[in-house]
């Protein structure tokens, strides 16, 4: 391509932080086209074009956050110099860097936290926390002059259980990023401060809890998965009984059996297993996935690929963590397996930026398997080839969308694909893809090993197996919970140990702010796909929220509203400016003024919402009304209204 | 129109998706077969059968539904859909009811064997109007159009009874580059007393064309334009998220500084009037662009030996812009630098000349 790219040059930490990313993968620089010095006589003679020149669009969100974790923000030097590197166009890569929030391109503090302001964080208390933090830290974003650190309110951190959460990310040579909670304000400061001064001794494995199996991690991790431990647990069988950096407890609890199954039983029986067991995807979707693997192992097409989705951005969802932290080994053995079975070479695993944590641990897991002979060129020995790449996210949680996701890991914005072709037939790459959550391919081994059939005596007839749920809100113990599939919702909570403080329940929302709420009477409800489809609900991917008598629900919804109005990708105009409008009304109901009488307001709410459901592009704008719409249902959110 | 009058489908090769303009429709009942001979080496295109507002048609395999329905004649508003880049399908205004879940983008999609159309069904109408107003609620429409079968947005706001002032009274604009430095995933928040729009100062920063962002629709065809569907400069793209995405060089800077070849290829293609010629913006500044008095002069590009052709608008014996016709053979409606600004040549006459 023949590119205009601004003549200006990048820092040495810039340089260090490009090159030393990208060097490893496409080699140093060949000369002044592709950022290395300019020298007429040789770079004035040569023209590359053709395979040669061709564009490494794919690596630039890892390179934006190579940036970002070494310099804090995205300088115009550094995307001169990536867009050399990578042979793309300034302007696209700046589209791209724009899009997502976790990527800043002007000059800001090399230590920020990233404060939720979500659902369950409001209710323990977000909003105090950033007062506080205005107070002590200035303005979220603005600075005053020469600080050395800075914050912003943030979207839902998938740390739930522990609000209010915060992530803290700190630049420089070794960068810290950490996700934790509970925070105050002194305590967000303290975790700043500690990053900008204790580089040195941190270890990113080791998370509040460290690794190693005892007793004690035992108990506090039931703070977070509280059946942590416990019998009859599929999924989280592990979790707690081993250390998650350790291979060797992995492959003395029944790791790496299933694959070794799998191998032994040969792909085409693989697949039909997943298809007899009838696992439908946990990402919200409730696609079977032996349809899918079947579908993208009959193409002919190559190369194949499996996409993990672990951009678990839905608030009041975090099942995903406890399996990516806790028992890491899990998601790479059965990627494996789904790799064997569908004839992909590759898995991408795109996990949300805002789980640093997990990504350290699965990458970690990643690493130990490849020196093991269990990823690689010849896996097992078996004669196939499997690898796994992890693909940080940008904080966008429209890239948890099945078309996004594939823009994303391509380098470009994360939005939707419009004309859409079936993944299993063109997805990554315009590849023949595979495109599982994280907990449905958690439940491959267990298939494997059991029989499908066996795993389809689980659960209802139209929900199989185990599911996940991720409870927070008025519980006394919020966390992840794994239950069979026909549990009733009161059943669930009380598996949480019912509504904190003895109170009642006001609502409850089901599956996150793309889901919706429903009041005490659906408390009876079976928990399965079929069940909340027939109410007119949804499971999404298992968040349940939990607010009691006490809860101001307009605030909650207009938060919900304001979330989409972040999130929208502004694509098309059903939802870039339909969530706008949603979001003022909300604002106008919250504050007590409506527009002409209430009514009015709810018939111009359902008005916006049919035209965003019909005319959207992707699943977000068909939903973003869903959740504001059954949440004024309930009752009494609107009493006193405009009166 | 009769099956013998059918257009012919004479132009149409086959292809696995068809990637220029939508194919001529050929159109006749399925009880006859459709034997009209094409041109030599070229073959009559594959034909499928579907229902459009309940009449049984056969259209070519790989159009558009949009060119499906307006090759029998029904009018289905457009505005990011233009004839000479690969369909968007962001608008949504020309969603069409093919029985799915949701509504179908008629520019985008393609049809299909057996495919059942409705092109004006309350469901339809509904989103139609809907997004008619989220658009004039948020943007200055007022030059919108182009692309519309009759020329003007108006028609459309009146006949699905698009009524924008129902989210409020519009809220003010924004200073200058302000809506350029947003940050992704945080926004200001809103009362909700007015409704915001993405009204901005316009961006002058060279003597050829202005943007006027207050009336983008972020149609994205720019961006195309200046992309992979014509010029491959690749100046511009869409930056930013949700509300506040918009059209933007790297970092903001000003089009001298960036990849902009000044081709003008982008305000060909603009649908709303946010891209102008600076002739054609100071004149409407002025209060003295006459569209109805201007003479359009089609004539051939004298620059290079392309031959190119131009459509000269000449108001008060001046040139004003210069036009491409899409359907053109050699330009698709393209130019480059030359040929679309390199006119005041034409304009300098020896003194006392000047006039009359």
């Amino acid at each position: 391509m023949d590119l205009r790219i601004a003549d200006i040059v990048p820092s040495p930490a810039e340089r260090d932080a490009i090159d030393g990313f990208l060097t490893p993968l496409i080699g140093p620089a060949r000369g002044g086209w592709d950022g290395g010095a300019f020298d007429v006589a040789v770079d004035g003679r040569v023209a590359r074009g053709g395979h040669d020149g061709r564009s490494n669009r794919t690596l630039l969100l890892p390179v934006f956050h190579a940036v970002m974790d070494r310099v804090g923000y995205i300088s115009p030097a550094a995307l001169a110099h990536i867009c050399r590197r990578l042979t793309v166009p300034p302007a696209e890569a700046y589209g791209v860097a724009s899009f997502y929030a976790l990527f800043v391109t002007n000059p800001q503090p090399r230590a920020v936290a990233h404060v939720c302001d979500d659902m369950a964080c409001r209710l323990a208390g977000a909003e105090k926390v950033c007062a506080d933090l205005e107070r002590d830290l200035g303005p979220a974003g603005h600075p005053p002059e020469g600080a050395t650190m800075t914050w912003h309110r943030s979207p839902c951190l998938g740390q739930c259980e522990r609000a209010p959460a915060a992530l803290v990310t700190v630049a420089g040579e070794t960068p810290i990023r950490t996700s934790d909670g509970p925070n105050d304000a002194a305590r967000i400061v303290e975790r700043l401060t500690d990053g900008l001064h204790g580089q040195d001794d941190h270890d990113p494995l080791e998370g509040p809890l460290g690794t190693a199996p005892t007793d004690e991690r035992m108990a506090m991790l039931r703070r977070i998965i509280p059946q942590a431990g416990g019998p009859g647990l599929r999924l989280l069988a592990r979790v707690g009984r081993i250390d998650p950096t350790s291979l060797t407890d992995y492959l003395a609890n029944d790791g790496y059996r299933a694959l070794r199954a799998a191998i032994e039983i040969g792909p085409e029986r693989v697949i039909e297993e997943v298809i007899t067991a009838e696992v439908l995807g946990r990402g919200g979707a409730a696609f079977p996935a032996g349809r899918k693997w079947a579908s993208a192992r009959a193409t002919q097409a190559w190369p194949k690929n499996i996409v993990c989705n672990a951009d678990e951005a839905e608030p009041g969802t975090f099942k995903d963590r406890a399996i990516l932290e806790e028992d890491p080994f899990s998601l790479v053995e059965a990627m494996t397996i789904a790799g064997f079975a569908v004839g992909a070479e590759l898995g991408f695993v795109y996990l949300r930026g805002e789980y640093p944590l997990a990504e350290a641990r699965l990458q970690h897991a990643i690493d130990a398997a490849r020196e093991r002979g269990l990823l690689g060129a010849d896996v097992m020995s078996a004669g196939f080839a499997f690898d796994i790449e992890i693909r940080r996210g940008g904080g966008a949680y429209v890239c948890g969308e099945g078309t996004a996701i594939y823009e994303s890991i391509e380098g470009k914005r994360g939005e939707p694909r419009n004309k859409a072709a079936r993944s299993t037939t063109a997805g990554l790459f315009q590849k023949p893809t595979v495109l599982n959550n994280v907990e449905t391919l958690a439940n491959v081994p267990s298939i494997i090993l059991e029989g499908g059939t066996a795993y389809a005596n689980l659960g209802t007839k139209g929900s199989k197996g185990h599911k996940l749920f991720s409870i927070s809100g008025h519980v006394e113990r919020p966390g992840v919970y794994e239950a069979e599939f026909g549990i009733t919702l009161r059943d669930l909570i009380d598996l949480a140990g019912g509504i904190a403080g003895g109170k009642a329940v006001k609502a409850i929302n089901l599956g996150g702010a793309a889901g919706v709420f429903v009041g005490p009477e659906a408390l009876h409800m079976p928990l399965t796909f079929e069940h909340a489809k027939e109410a007119g609900a949804t499971l999404g991917a298992g968040a349940i929220v939990v607010f009691d008598e006490t809860t101001d629900i307009l605030d909650i919804l207009r938060r919900i509203a304001e979330f989409f109005r972040d999130e929208s990708c502004g694509q098309c105009v059903p939802c870039r400016v339909g969530t706008v409008r949603q979001e003022e009304l909300l604002a106008r109901l919250a504050a007590g003024r409506p527009r002409g009488s209430v009514a009015d307001e709810i018939a111009l709410l359902n008005d916006l919402g049919i035209a965003m459901r019909d005319a959207s592009i992707c699943g977000l704008g068909q939903t973003a009304n869903d959740a504001l719409a059954s949440g004024l249902k309930l009752h009494g959110v609107l009493e006193g209204v405009g009166a | 129109m009769s099956d013998e009058a059918a257009v012919g489908a004479h132009e149409v090769e086959q292809h696995e998706t068809w990637i220029g303009p939508d194919p001529l429709i050929y159109t006749t009942s399925p009880a006859r077969s459709p034997k009209i001979p094409g041109p030599p080496g070229r073959r009559a295109p594959e034909l499928l059968e579907m229902t459009i507002d309940g009449v049984p048609v056969m259209v070519p395999k790989g159009s558009s539904i949009l060119a499906a329905c307006r090759a029998q004649g029904i009018d289905i508003p457009t505005l990011c859909h233009g004839e000479t880049v690969e369909p968007e399908g962001v608008c949504r205004l020309c969603v069409v009811d093919s029985g799915g879940k949701v509504l179908t983008p008629s520019c985008s999609a393609k049809v299909s064997q057996g495919m059942n159309v409705n092109t004006e069904n309350e469901r339809v109408r509904h989103s139609r109007k809907l997004v008619l107003e989220l658009l004039a609620s948020s943007v200055d429409v007022d030059l919108a159009g182009p692309a519309l079968p009759d020329q003007t947005i108006a028609t459309y706001m009146a006949r699905y009874g698009a009524d924008p002032e129902r989210f409020g009274p519009r809220g003010g604009a924004a200073a200058a580059n302000e809506r350029d430095e947003r940050h992704a995933g945080h926004h200001h928040i809103t009362d909700g007393s007015t409704a915001e729009t993405v009204a901005q100062p316009v961006k002058i920063d060279n003597d050829l064309y202005i943007r006027d962002y207050s009336k983008c629709i972020l149609c994205y065809k720019c961006v195309e334009a200046c992309g992979v569907d014509a010029q491959n400069s690749f100046a511009i793209s869409v930056a930013g998220r949700g509300f506040d995405a918009r059209i933007s060089t790297e970092f903001n800077v000003g089009l001298p500084e960036s990849a902009c070849v000044y081709c003008g290829n982008c305000i060909n293609v603009c649908p709303t009037g946010a891209l102008m010629f600076k002739s054609e913006f100071d004149l409407r500044e002025a209060g003295e662009w006459r569209p109805e008095e201007q003479k359009v002069t089609n004539t051939i590009c004298p620059y290079c030996g392309v031959g190119c052709t131009l459509q000269l608008h000449v108001q008060d014996n001046s040139i004003v812009k210069v036009l491409s016709p899409a359907g053109s053979e050699v330009t698709s409606g393209n130019l480059c630098v030359k040929g679309r600004f390199g006119f005041d040549f034409v304009q300098v006459r020896p003194k006392g000349q000047r006039e009359g």
